[in-house]
């Protein structure tokens, strides 16, 4: 690499944005800054908390997004200084768990994925008298690990409703795609559709690599003609399975679970038959929410049962409703 | 090879013409290339599935299989090319994502046309392998350390970036943006031959192979890729701008992750930046399936590609068998195992016949 690259590679990192500047896009990108409309409102009077939101999410994951903005809007409700903390690894997770204790915070929010790897730390938490909420996942262990409410929705129950749902519209041979082999809410949600569809069939693909997803469901929907119907076990997976549907020339219908902007667009012009949607900001919101009550007035929600906050369908009848929520990223 | 550790005394009495200037048969010269044992297994693999499933044999699913062979064969181009060069590189999975990214990020923040979002995107890509290479000539860490860090690196930055540009840890859709139609129907279209859609990235995919094969068998550029490879010090004594030569095959690593994250970018409109990880060991199991050697200075672009094309069948072809998807991955494993089994038997007869 002698000096003259150097320089010319100078040179056109120079140029490049310089000719950017002169071809500009008339439509579409980013939105200008709106005036600015949240965190106006009220903040509670109490003394400012520390809540730890601890979630087994995977990073980049658009459904964790959700989660946390409403966990985030309670924060700024309630005067909590928020710290939103996440590792799929079971060990890991706990090991956070752990940290948040040492930080001395006055509540924890916690997914229970793994209940077993978060025994011995959530044990310690409550020995430090620290209340924990759990979210998402952990509806029938919440109680044994002391923890006072769960808030989250039922994969089985949501596979159920996804059934009955598509029962109604006549289909008989759904494929239920799963983009993680071995993840034990998704294999329950095909789980749930099978059990209101009985032949319903699973199909497993690479859910990192969105080519993947695209080919091997492509691949499937041109060797299974009798296929009626396509499920994603998310948004993002459903909108590329209507592309492997166009691919392949298929007349099946697409459903889905979970939700964003994208999918509700197609829900509203009738590509996409409904979604499950279990509502995630709900349980980054009153997960914090309850740990605030809890210290606002020692209030424990949900009488010692979970709380539900899903599933609700959504097809095309409340789809134009929740739009803008949706491209706000609250839905 | 042990021909060549024959000292040439006892050669010339037992020969009279030096086997090197001799013509070989045709034959001989098919089994000495590298790829010949992926093809077997190609073939092989290809004739089972037509058995098992014949749905496979219909053009429509043919174009299915090339088209998931093809996305990952773009990258093993570029990833075989480094093989034969002497090194890998791990971040390439998460790279093709960056640079997806960067397209999207940069034209939807800023307004701009897609088009620019492309260029610049290029040269994000071109940069992240230069810097690659550089460290990896600077420090003299062996590869899967430098490269391991600029995976760990690049995957932190994706989020990091998309999250504070784009308020999401998905990329917005950029599908109502001026420009995105016309790249769309370079990066992500498909071609109408005899009725069956094939996808774009299939041609382009070919294209590559032949340019890198042309790169390697008739030019300068590809004598120096083997000479480093086989050995470096011995290419540096004989004059092979060794430094040049790494940096531009990680620049051209970079060159493949931009073309396969521009058809990322625009087959799908929006780019989750949690995806790719896990992409970089396929990209070096269908160069090393292919019969580029791990240890460097061995291998071609045709086998990196006949790689790709075997994972894409087995991959494909489990789903039109309709197997129980339990069993998915391990038979995946297997066909993996058996191709590369019988890439080193054929390998090694074709050694011992010459």
């Amino acid at each position: 690499m002698g000096k003259p690259t150097w320089r010319k590679l100078a040179l056109t990192l120079a140029i490049v944005p310089a000719l950017g500047l002169a071809a500009c896009s008339s439509t579409g990108g980013r939105a200008p800054e709106p005036e600015s409309n949240g965190g106006g409102g009220a903040v509670a009077t109490t003394e400012r908390i520390k809540v730890a939101v601890i979630t087994h999410a995977a990073p980049g994951d658009t459904f964790w997004d959700i989660i946390r903005k409403g966990a985030e809007e309670a924060a700024a409700k309630d005067n909590v200084e928020l710290q939103y903390l996440s590792d799929p690894d079971g060990g890991r997770q706990s090991q956070l768990i752990e940290q948040a204790i040492d930080q001395g915070v006055d509540g924890i929010a916690v997914t229970l994925a793994k209940p077993d790897a978060m025994k011995g730390s959530l044990k310690k938490a409550t020995d430090a008298g620290i209340p924990i909420v759990s979210l998402n996942a952990g509806e029938d262990r919440f109680k044994d690990l002391g923890v006072f409410a769960h808030f989250g929705s039922n994969e089985q129950l949501a596979g159920e409703a996804a059934g009955e749902k598509l029962k109604e519209a006549g289909l008989k041979k759904p494929i239920c795609v799963i983009q993680e082999q071995g993840h034990v809410g998704l294999e329950a949600r095909c789980a749930g559709v099978k059990k209101v569809v009985p032949d319903t069939e699973v199909l497993y693909v690479q859910g990192t690599d969105m080519t993947q997803v695209e080919s091997t469901a492509t691949a499937k929907l041109q060797a299974d003609k009798q296929a009626d119907a396509i499920i994603g076990l998310g948004a993002p997976f459903t909108m590329t399975l209507l592309k492997a549907k166009a691919t392949a020339n298929s007349k099946v219908e697409v459903a889905s679970f979970d939700m964003n902007s994208q999918l509700v667009q197609e829900i509203t012009k009738g590509n996409v038959l409904f979604t499950v949607d279990q509502q995630p900001w709900l349980q980054g919101y009153m997960a914090v929410d309850a740990l605030w009550q809890n210290y606002r007035g020692g209030f424990t929600i949900g009488g010692g049962q979970a709380t539900l906050t899903g599933p609700a369908i959504v097809d095309k009848t409340v789809a134009e409703k929740i739009t803008s929520f949706a491209e706000e990223g609250v839905r | 090879m042990s021909s060549l550790t024959a000292s040439p005394s006892h050669k010339k009495t037992t020969t009279a013409q030096d086997e090197r200037v001799g013509k070989k048969s045709t034959l001989s010269i098919l089994l000495g290339r590298p790829e010949i044992g992926a093809l077997v297994g190609a073939v092989a693999l290809f004739i089972f599935f037509a058995i098992v499933a014949p749905v496979f044999l219909s053009p429509a699913s043919l174009a299915t299989v090339l088209y998931g062979a093809s996305t990952i064969g773009i990258m093993a181009v570029g990833v075989s090319l480094l093989m034969i060069g002497g090194e890998f590189d791990l971040s390439t999975g998460v790279a093709v994502i960056s640079s997806a990214l960067s397209a999207s990020l940069i034209s939807w923040y800023f307004g701009l046309n897609v088009w620019v979002g492309v260029v610049l995107a290029l040269i994000v890509s071109l940069l992240i392998g230069f810097i690659n290479g550089i460290i990896l000539i600077k420090t003299k860490l062996p590869s899967f350390i430098v490269t391991l860090a600029s995976f760990l690196m690049l995957t932190g930055l994706n989020l990091g970036l998309t999250r504070a540009i784009g308020g999401s840890v998905s990329s917005p859709s950029i599908a109502d943006m001026e420009g995105f139609q016309s790249a769309k129907a370079i990066f992500a279209s498909s071609v109408n031959i005899a009725g069956i859609d094939v996808k774009v990235t299939v041609f382009i995919w070919l294209a590559m192979v032949i340019i890198a094969s042309w790169i390697l068998l008739r030019t300068k550029i590809g004598n120096w890729i083997f000479a480093i490879g086989g050995d470096e010090k011995a290419a540096r004594a004989v004059g092979v701008p060794v430094v040049r030569t790494k940096i531009g095959l990680f620049m051209a690593v970079g060159f493949c992750g931009w073309v396969l994250g521009m058809h990322n970018l625009f087959a799908f409109d929006a780019v989750q930046s949690g995806e790719g990880i896990g992409n970089e060991f396929l990209y070096i199991i269908a160069a090393v399936i292919g019969g580029c050697l791990l240890t460097g200075g061995y291998g071609s672009a045709v086998g990196g590609a006949i790689g790709a094309f075997i994972f894409g069948m087995a991959n494909k072809g489990i789903v039109y068998a309709e197997w129980n998807p339990d069993w998915f991955k391990f038979f995946l494993g297997l066909m993996l195992l058996l191709a590369t089994v019988v890439n080193i038997i054929v390998k090694k007869r074709a050694e011992s016949s010459k």
